[in-house]
């Protein structure tokens, strides 16, 4: 049996990813000139929705490196028919973090009080000047880039590590062990650098301090799983565009139901959270908790609150519960396009609901900057896939892979 | 309750019995049930056996523990004996969610293990016939039923040349409870649902 290992961008996609990158920047540049000139609550519109998407993009993009990387811990072997697809989503963390990095520092040099109102805080706001060695300009801009530069660098580094055997036979016994060693050693590396970031201070520093006195210790969590079920999501939707251009060969029934797995619990984990946080604070009904909650559950933005909570735990919990349908190829697109959907109406209103709490605004702009990032998204994957062979052929558990059943 | 036959061949080797179980079905007999010592991937669909429904029966548990705990609750709070707790609603649902949730798992765990034991006839005191005791230590045992139709020479001669080790004849109840799980069985096709692309 041959495989086609090695992936042609075709001339449509390449297209679909410049149009939707050229809509991106066309809608940056008409929304500064809409928003980004006009008064206080303009201008924090426009940096809220450049902020919210490229946090989101950048953070599912981040989550395919974490998954190998998860996977790779836990001497996982089924993913390594399809483990290439998820490297090349990751390298998109390159152009969408240079991206995010520039808007963050923006934010924070810019003086955008209205959104980082912990900029400048007022000296005799006790709660933020007791907050003020970790929400500070100097720190917030420090650790930024070194979370990120983290991220590229350690990612660079898993990836090239899956590349260095590709020329050369079969390992021995013995390389096979050292190789698989040194995977560890890279991959335990990368999830603590992970933990250090998604898991606690990252989502802190760049969107729970919008609200900058209030706090949730299930934040991190929150944000860290919306964005790892989208990410398996994205993940779902390349291994299925790539099986059905006849790539792939070793990517059957049994990968896709186990990807489909991860994407139920994952909601399922996600709205364990929501649910957590919602509901200690509901219970002790005290002002300073509830003040996240008001303009969200009684506000403005119940309707968009909700329909979070029926597209992120309703739809996943009740359509991918069978086995069929996780089996499903139509359903799993039709699912893992929801997901991707409604983590970014979460992530819209983590952030769009503290910034404008009086009223609610979700038009093309919004959806002309994620085009923006999906094309981006698009094109770095692409090409990403097109200069390394699909398949790391001399892996040791490329076996494992090939007769995996579920 | 009725006495059956049965032919039972015994393997001592995985990749024998897979062939073996594939060659014989394609020959058209029936496979009462292969006994291994420890659980074999695939093998249920080497056997045709269908999809189990255990699944379904563990979400009609689960939805009856979800209307159970919330109605209860509602009415107890709502009707029976309302109270002023802490100047929450008489129905505040989310403090009724981690109830809910638990009542869900408990029905459903319960329910699943019981129906379990149901279909697999397992029950306190029932003494089950083994068709042979090494089963459960190093030997894979293929158990056919003999029908009207069946030749137990010809099966056993069948047996042997497929590779099982050990063959005899045994009777032996089939079951003892009504509604018995008759474990429905696909006619043998070539399987192309999961076959490499």
């Amino acid at each position: 049996m041959s495989f086609r290992e090695q992936f042609e961008i075709p001339a449509k996609y390449k297209m679909w990813s410049l149009i939707l990158m050229a809509v991106g920047l066309v809608s940056i540049l008409v929304g500064y000139f809409i928003y980004g000139q006009g008064d206080e609550h303009a201008v924090a519109r426009f940096w809220a929705v450049l902020l919210y998407n490229s946090v989101y993009f950048l953070l599912i993009v981040n989550a395919a490196m974490f998954f190998i990387c998860a996977t790779t811990l836990a001497m996982g072997g089924w993913q390594m028919s399809f483990r290439r697809v998820a490297e090349a989503i990751s390298t998109a963390v390159i152009p969408i973090g240079i991206i995010t990095g520039v808007i963050l520092i923006a934010l924070v040099v810019g003086h955008q009080h209205h959104i980082y109102h912990w900029i400048t805080p007022d000296p005799n706001d006790h709660i933020l000047m007791g907050k003020i060695g970790f929400l500070n300009p100097t720190f917030f801009i420090v650790w930024t880039s070194l979370t990120l530069l983290g991220w590229i660098f350690l990612g660079a580094k898993m990836r090239s590590v899956s590349r260095e055997i590709d020329n050369g036979g079969p390992l021995s016994a013995e390389q096979g062990k050292k190789y698989i060693f040194k995977n560890t050693i890279w991959g335990s590396l990368y999830l603590v650098w992970f933990g250090l970031t998604v898991a606690s201070t990252v989502p802190w520093l760049w969107f729970m301090s919008i609200d900058a006195h209030w706090y949730s210790t299930m934040y991190s969590w929150y944000t860290f799983a919306s964005s790892f079920v989208a990410g398996m999501a994205l993940i779902t939707l390349f291994v299925i565009y790539l099986k059905n251009q006849g790539y792939l060969e070793l990517v059957n029934q049994e990968h896709l139901h186990d990807l489909g797995k991860f994407m139920f619990a994952f909601s399922v984990f996600w709205t364990y959270l929501w649910f957590s946080q919602y509901m200690l604070i509901w219970y002790a009904n005290i002002p300073e908790e509830t003040v996240y909650f008001k303009h969200r559950v009684q506000g403005p933005y119940r309707g968009i609150f909700f329909l979070n909570l029926i597209i992120n735990f309703i739809a996943p919990l009740l359509i991918l519960m069978r086995r069929s349908s996780k089996r499903n190829y139509t359903l799993l697109v039709f699912m893992s396009v929801l997901i991707i959907f409604g983590h970014w109406i979460d992530f819209y209103q983590m952030v769009i609901a503290s910034v404008s709490k009086e009223h609610v605004e979700l038009g093309l702009f919004d959806f002309g900057v994620a085009a923006g990032f999906i094309g981006l998204i698009m094109w770095a994957t692409g090409n990403a896939l097109s200069k390394h062979s699909l398949i790391n052929r001399n892996h040791p558990f490329l076996k494992e892979s090939i007769i995996h059943h579920t | 309750m009725a006495k059956k036959k049965f032919v039972v061949g015994c393997f001592d080797d995985e990749k024998v019995l897979f062939p073996a179980v594939k060659k014989v079905r394609k020959a058209g007999y029936k496979i009462h049930d292969v006994y291994t010592p420890f659980p074999i991937h695939g093998l249920d669909q080497a056997m045709g056996l269908r999809d189990t429904s255990l699944h379904t029966a563990g979400f009609i548990y689960g939805i009856t523990g979800t209307t159970t705990a919330l109605t209860f609750m509602s009415w107890v709070f709502n009707k029976d004996w309302p109270l002023n707790i802490g100047g929450k609603p008489h129905f505040p649902l989310p403090a009724f969610i981690p109830i809910t949730f638990e009542l869900t798992v408990l029905f459903s765990a319960v329910g699943m293990v019981l129906t379990f034991c149901y279909l697999c006839q397992l029950a306190p005191f029932v003494k089950k016939h083994h068709f042979h005791a090494r089963a459960t230590d190093d030997l894979f045992v293929m158990v056919l039923e003999c029908t009207s139709r069946t030749n137990e020479a010809d099966a056993k001669a069948f047996l042997e040349s497929v590779g099982a080790k050990e063959i005899n004849v045994q009777e032996a109840e089939d079951g003892w409870w009504l509604g018995r799980y008759a474990k429905d069985q696909k006619l043998y096709s070539t399987p192309s649902e999961n076959s490499l692309a």
